[in-house]
This record gives C-alpha cells, sequence and structure tokens, in this order.
C-alpha cells in the first residue's frame, strides 16, 4: 500500500554539483587552513544562498565528502569556505589549485540568529578555525552596523602563527565601531597583543549584561567555558548560540551519526541555542 | 469475517507473481526462517516453528502445518526497503575537469512481501518517518515503497522475545496491509481469516475463493486474537521513555558494556535502525566513481568519528545512545517509537543483552544505588 | 576619596560589595600610572599591593621560561596581583606593564589588617578574590589543553 504522496525533491540535497574553485587563500604558515572562493560550473542552478551559520558539503570526485561551514558569501554568487586539512578528505583537498571542480551540496543546517541582534550589543566569540564559520555573520553586522549596539568580536588561536583571516583582522582593529579583542594561547617574543584563553576577554565586558546576544564558535570546551563567561557577565543563557560539531554525513538527517539527544546537528544545528545544548556539555559523551 | 483455505495462500502468491510482482515471504534456510523469493507454498517454513530467548534460535517441526506457525527471524522487510548496499549516484569526470552526476541504478521491482507481522508493519511505518517524513526524501527509498504489496499475518503464538503488545504495535494486524490473514489451526480445522485493507487487497481476495466464517470460525478467530497477547515472552515498561530521558549517567550502561561486543547485530537485525555510511568507490582510472550507501551501526566506534577522536569512545556509550535513541529521543525527532517490540535484537546478540531488562533495571534502581 | 569610590562602585569585580566595605577599599586605594616596561611585581618578592588596571596592558612572566615570553596578560578591568593574601606574601611571576597604563593601587597591607580586625569584610573580600583565583585556574587549565591543536569546530572534519 502507498503512503500519501510521495513527492521526491530535487537531487540537489543528496547529489554533489560541479563547482569552481576560483581561487584559494592559504592562511597559516603549514599551509593547514584554505580557503576556496567557488562558483557553480555552468548549467547548475545553486539552491537558495547559505545563511551565516549554515554549511556546505564538499566533495572531492574519487576521495569523498566532508562538511564545512560557510566562511564568507559574496556578492556575485560565490561562497567562501575555509578548510582545516585535518581529515583524510580535508588533506586530500589540501594542495588544490584554482581551477579545480570540486562538489558542492547545501546549503543545510541552521544559521546565527543575527535578526535577534537587532538594537541589541553583539559579542561574537570564536576560537581557533570557530572564526572561519563567524565569519559571514561578522561582514553581514558590520554591513548593518548601525542596526547593533556594541559590536565586540573575541578571537583567541594556538598562537599568532596559527591565526587565520589577519587582514581581515587587521581592518576590523583599524574600526571604531568594533571591539576587536584578539588572544592568543601561546605568545612569541614579538606578540604585541594579549596571552591567555578566549573567557578572559570575555570576562573584560564591556557590553550591556541586558541586552546582548552572544554568538560562540570553537572547540566544545571552549564554548562551554566562554557560556559560563558570559553567564558571569550576567548574559541569561538563552541569548547565547554555539555552533556544533559531530560527525555529519548526509546533512538531511538520513544517516544517523551526527546526533546529540534528540537533535541531528545536521538537521536541528550546527547553530543551537546554547540551553538546548546544555546537557552535551555535561553529559560525556552524549 | 471472511474465511479462505490454506490453499488459496499458495493462489496467492502465483496471482501476484502472475500480475509481475516479485513475491518475497519467509522462507528456511541455514536453520533460520529468512526473506527471500517464494513461489509458491512449498517454499514456505510450512510445519516448523522457532524458538527464541536471549542470544538463542532454534528451528522445531511442528505437530501440525500450519503456514504461520512461527515469528520473525533475523531478517526483515528493511533489507527491501532500504537495502544494505545501493549506489546512490555515478559520477562520471568530463573534460573540462568538472563531473557529471547520474542518479544510481535504481533496482525496485514492484514487490509484493507475504507474511509481514504487525512489528513489521509498524517498523515500516518508523522508517517511512524518515525516509519520507522530513524536509527531504530519500528517492530509492520511495520507488521501492510505492508500490508494494503487503500480505500481514496476525501473530497466534508471539514468541520467547516479542514485546509487541507492550508497544502498542501488535499482535494483531491493524493498518498498513494490503490484505491481513490470520490463522487458526487445531485438531479439527485448519483455515485463514482474511481482511481487505485496501482496493487492490479487495480486488485480490475476491479471487482466493473466500466465504464467510461460520459461528464457530469467528469465535476461533476471534480467540486467537485475544490469546496471543498474553503469550509475549518480553514486555516493555510503558514509561521506557521517561526512564532514559533521567539515566544519561547510569551506571547501568557502564555494567552493560562489559557484556556488550560492540558487534552491532542488535542494529542489524533491527527492523527500523537506520543509520549509514556513504562510501566512495572509483574506478582504477579515476574517470568513473560511484558514491555507495551501506548500512552502518551506532556500535561502531567510526560512527560518531571527529578529528579530535570518536564521540563515542566507549562501548558504554554507545550501547546508551542505541537505547537511548530506540526508546527515548527517537520519540522527539519522528514522533512515535523507533521500537517495535519485535524481539530481533535480544534473540541475535550474541550475549543475549534484554532491551526490555535492560530498561527494567534502569527503572527499578533509577538513582544507580545498585 | 570620593572620586575613588565612585571608580569602585563601577568596576564589576567589587560589584555586590557593601557600602561600607567599599569605603574600606577606597580608603586603602589610589590612583597610580606607569609607563610603559614599569616592572610593577618580580617573581619572588615580597609584595603587599594589588592593582585594578583601568586601562592599558600587563604581562605576566616568569623568569623561568627563555626571552620572558608572557604566559598571561591582563587588561582593561582586570585585577593584577593576589600574592598579598596569604603567606608568604610573595609574587610567582614578573608583571610588567606592556602599554602606558592606568590603575588603581590597594595597599593590600593595611587591608589585610582590616581584613583580620573585621572578618566579616575579610571573608567578603576573600571570597570574591577566591573566585578571582578559580577563574584563573580555570583559564590557565583551559591554555594547557591546547584547545585548538585538534579538528575542533568549523566543520573542518
Amino acid at each position: 500500500m502507498a503512503p500519501d504522496a510521495v513527492a521526491t525533491l530535487p537531487d540537489q540535497a543528496m547529489a554533489p554539483e560541479p563547482w569552481r574553485i576560483h581561487s584559494v587563500r592559504r592562511d597559516v604558515a603549514s599551509n593547514e587552513v584554505l580557503s576556496w572562493t567557488l562558483y557553480p560550473e555552468p548549467g547548475v542552478e545553486p539552491g537558495a544562498a547559505p545563511a551565516p551559520g549554515q554549511f556546505n558539503m564538499l566533495y572531492l570526485f574519487g576521495v569523498g565528502e566532508v562538511p564545512i561551514s560557510v566562511s564568507a558569501i559574496t556578492d556575485d554568487g560565490g561562497i567562501v569556505h575555509t578548510i582545516r586539512a585535518v581529515g583524510s578528505v580535508t588533506r586530500a583537498m589540501q594542495d588544490l589549485e584554482a581551477g579545480t571542480v570540486v562538489g558542492l551540496r547545501g546549503p543545510f543546517g541552521t544559521a546565527w540568529p543575527l535578526e535577534q541582534a537587532r538594537g541589541r550589543d553583539l559579542v561574537l566569540v570564536a576560537g581557533g578555525i570557530g572564526l572561519a564559520p563567524l565569519r559571514p555573520v561578522i561582514h553581514a553586522a558590520l554591513q548593518r552596523r548601525s542596526e547593533f549596539g556594541r559590536v565586540v568580536v573575541c578571537y583567541g588561536a594556538r598562537s599568532p602563527g596559527d591565526m587565520i583571516f589577519r587582514d581581515e583582522l587587521d581592518a576590523w582593529a583599524a574600526r571604531d565601531d568594533v571591539d576587536l579583542r584578539i588572544t592568543v594561547d601561546r605568545g612569541t617574543a614579538a606578540w604585541r597583543g594579549d596571552v591567555g584563553v578566549v573567557t578572559q576577554l570575555v570576562d573584560r565586558g564591556g557590553f550591556d549584561r541586558r541586552n546582548t546576544l552572544a554568538l560562540t564558535c570553537g572547540p566544545e570546551v571552549m564554548m562551554r567555558f566562554t557560556a559560563s563567561a558570559l553567564e558571569r557577565r550576567g548574559l541569561k543563557p538563552e541569548d547565547i548560540y554555539v555552533s556544533m560539531e559531530r560527525n555529519m554525513r548526509c546533512a538531511v538527517g538520513f544517516c544517523g551519526h551526527c546526533q546529540i539527544g534528540a537533535h541531528f546537528v545536521c538537521r536541528d544545528g550546527p547553530v543551537f541555542p546554547y540551553p538546548v545544548m546544555e546537557p552535551a556539555f555535561r553529559v560525556r559523551e552524549l | 469475517m471472511e474465511v479462505i483455505a490454506p490453499q488459496a495462500v499458495d493462489t496467492l502468491i502465483r496471482l501476484l507473481a502472475g500480475e509481475g510482482y516479485e513475491v518475497v515471504g519467509p522462507t528456511r534456510r541455514d536453520g533460520a526462517i529468512v526473506y527471500d523469493r517464494v513461489g509458491g507454498l512449498e517454499d514456505l517454513p510450512v510445519g516448523w516453528t522457532d524458538e527464541q530467548a536471549p542470544g538463542h534460535y532454534r528451528l522445531r517441526e511442528r505437530d501440525d502445518d500450519a503456514l504461520f506457525g512461527y515469528v520473525v527471524g533475523p531478517h526483515s522487510w528493511k533489507k527491501y526497503l532500504f537495502p544494505p548496499e545501493e549506489t546512490l549516484f555515478r559520477l562520471t569526470r568530463q573534460p573540462d575537469g568538472s563531473f557529471v552526476t547520474e542518479p544510481g541504478t535504481s533496482d525496485a521491482p514492484r514487490r509484493a512481501f507475504i507474511g509481514m507481522r504487525a512489528c513489521e508493519l509498524a517498523a515500516i511505518d518508523v522508517q517511512d518517518r524518515v525516509f519520507l517524513g522530513q524536509a527531504v526524501q530519500d528517492r530509492g527509498y520511495a520507488a521501492r515503497r510505492r508500490d508494494l504489496f503487503m500480505v500481514a499475518v496476525s501473530c497466534a503464538e508471539p514468541g520467547g522475545t516479542c514485546f509487541c503488545a507492550s508497544m502498542d504495535t501488535g499482535p494483531r494486524a491493524r493498518e498498513g496491509f494490503d490484505l491481513a490473514l490470520t490463522e487458526v489451526i487445531d485438531a479439527t480445522q485448519h483455515f485463514l481469516v482474511a481482511e481487505a485493507g485496501s482496493e487492490a487487497g479487495r480486488a485480490m481476495l475476491d479471487r482466493l475463493d473466500p466465504r464467510p466464517a461460520s459461528d464457530a470460525e469467528q469465535a476461533a478467530t476471534e480467540r486467537v486474537w485475544a490469546e496471543a497477547p498474553e503469550k509475549m515472552g518480553r514486555q516493555m515498561p510503558a514509561d521506557a521513555r521517561e526512564v532514559l530521558n533521567r539515566a544519561f549517567e547510569h551506571p547501568r550502561w557502564e555494567e552493560t558494556a562489559e557484556r556488550c561486543l560492540s558487534c552491532s547485530n542488535c542494529t542489524l537485525v533491527c527492523p527500523t535502525c537506520f543509520c549509514s555510511q556513504v562510501e566512495e568507490v572509483p574506478d582504477l582510472e579515476g574517470q568513473r566513481t560511484e558514491r555507495v550507501r551501506r548500512w552502518d551501526s551506532c556500535f561502531n566506534q567510526e560512527h560518531s568519528h571527529l578529528v579530535g577522536g570518536p564521540h563515542h569512545e566507549s562501548v558504554a556509550a554507545r550501547y546508551r545512545q542505541w537505547i537511548t535513541h530506540k526508546l527515548a529521543t527517537w520519540h522527539d525527532q519522528f514522533g512515535t517509537s523507533g521500537c517495535v517490540g519485535c524481539g530481533r535484537c535480544i534473540t541475535w546478540c550474541p550475549v543475549g543483552i534484554d532491551i526490555t531488562e535492560e530498561v527494567t533495571a534502569v527503572r527499578r534502581d533509577p538513582e544507580g544505588r545498585g | 576619596m570620593n572620586e575613588l569610590l565612585a571608580i569602585i562602585e563601577k568596576e564589576p569585580f567589587f560589584e555586590d560589595m557593601a557600602p561600607e566595605h567599599r569605603r574600606l577599599l577606597a580608603a586603602c586605594a589610589a590612583k597610580c600610572s606607569y609607563t610603559a616596561g614599569t616592572r610593577l611585581m618580580s617573581d619572588h618578592e615580597p609584595t603587599e599591593t594589588f592593582w585594578l588596571i583601568r586601562e592599558g596592558q600587563v604581562a605576566l612572566e616568569s623568569p623561568l621560561r627563555e626571552g620572558s615570553v608572557a604566559f598571561q596578560t591582563l587588561g582593561t578591568g582586570d585585577i593584577l596581583g593576589w600574592s598579598w593574601l596569604l603567606p608568604p606574601y610573595r609574587a610567582s611571576y614578573d608583571a610588567r606593564a606592556v602599554t602606558d597604563i592606568h590603575t588603581l593601587r590597594f595597599d593590600a597591607g593595611v587591608l589585610r589588617e582590616r581584613m583580620e580586625a573585621d572578618p566579616a569584610f575579610g571573608y567578603v573580600l576573600m571570597k570574591h578574590f577566591a573566585a578571582l583565583i578559580v577563574q584563573r585556574l580555570q583559564a590557565a587549565r583551559l591554555q594547557a589543553l591546547d584547545i585548538y591543536s585538534h579538528g575542533g569546530p568549523g566543520h573542518g572534519a
């Protein structure tokens, strides 16, 4: 017996489509972090433009697929993805040059709730490669700067050499309408900036505890302590959002790998209100 | 109430085959009752039954000629609707470095399933919600699901690991079928009561020489329906969801992990488990490649792979994930339990871990004081 | 005095302290500025002071580490110095002004006497500093974990 009207959606959600690498940016001295600007090949009808916080599945012919969040959206339909070459697929992606065609399907998942920040202070706390998923929301906030109160960007990196998007960080630092705070876990003799974990940048305050939206992305332990620091500064847990990482494979809730409790990170995340993810920070191996 | 003769099941199989269906049903192979192509009554395990207990399965000859005198074996219909291996896409490299993507071969003959138990109908409803009920639908599943002819059988003699009555999914098939049969057999009589659940089912039933049931036959059938729920080998506590939602850090999981081999048998035999992974299978020249989906299991360490190490590293975390997903978080995700009470995970667990016993133990000692 | 009290009242660190306790603190405080390069504390030296950094950056360094690379920096709104609180009242690192800094400097020797004399005040101040020390300890642990060395989020598996 047939279930009610089976509408099969376009294969776009499941089949990688060809997008060409227009340019490659290599960020860290080790070449471990790279950013691709991608454009669809002729004939590809791109789906909806990704919203900041969402991710695409990037595919390398003959190798495999990985979930990578969007790190910028260009005005002319290009998408920038920032990749850290640490797994088997991403390492195979590491040396690709401009002109190479890769596969892309998406966008998937939830976006940063930037609209909720209108008329409020906006605090963005990024750790390591976690700056990449927050980058498009910084771009959007700066484009619509007058809609928000103070914009505080806290960024923690392992060392000065591990920082990504240095040119952009310099540009933000030069603006007087962005409070950019950078810290590294391990300084060098030449490093003149802050040393210490990113949570201490939050401890320094400088935002309205009663009227702030905070978005954080980084290693789980860093997000957990960042949320504690924000709560210590008087933020309510529901004004804090986190972006989670799990083994997202199918991106549409079919494959079961990315569950955290009742949530599929690919479908219900990766951006979650902090109270929803709080148990995941507390219960081991949830 | 309409009655058909046992021989009408043979007619049914042949009529369905004649209409172009690939007819699949229970058959005896390698000491178990499995699902495979059947051509007629001679392929069914007529006169056989199964003995099931935690970690135990044996076939035994019955002293009658019951057609469906057994319950479910290691196979479920999942293997047809959500095959263990499926090529999702074939991709071919183009001269300009691009590639074209074509759908994988859609191996979707119209199938007729014979002898589906109530728990299995429920299991298909559960998987429908996964593959057809979300924002994106699975093309292959939808195609295979669309043209099924489903012949259900209400269980008269539930097995030793069955607990569908407590999951409210059986033992009587109530909906979701084209035809439903109830077999009545004793020293004096042997017949099947047939109910149509669709127009196609009605049309088919009309070709099987049905006749109205006598009062005695009706009474005997109703006795089967009434008594079957009392014969369940196992029972699941009704508040399993609440019990597990409170038990994330219960010490029981560590204890169970000492027995659990993390072999993934439970997930393979489970008719609702849907975890899969997609592998890239390139040819040697690197010009063509396939995206091949295979069943996966949350008991595999790689299932929770992250660059820093698997998220569910301990067996305890994997067991907790499985049982909590099945009985608790599934409700949040899909509006139903992920367990239908078929008992396969209990029977086919090599060390006999019993999902009902696990819930009962945690329920008895919610604080884990021992 | 009134100006010092006003500064103290605005600082989150002294938040939820009773007015009389804030007045006690203000009585032991003085505005104090230092030029870049000034060493405020030296490892193993006795210390009877703590500072509230109102503007500027201070580096904490260990002479045991080559090249005097800071293991932590403090900035606006941070408290510098808690070695005055417990015997042997000696610093356990160097503190150097990286930039010109403006501070409130507290005479901790006097404060300690007040804390002994007024256990209620002593308890309140001890509680505030205990929280600060725990916060620093947690931060140091996180820093030691090298949390960015693995893949971490960014969805780049």
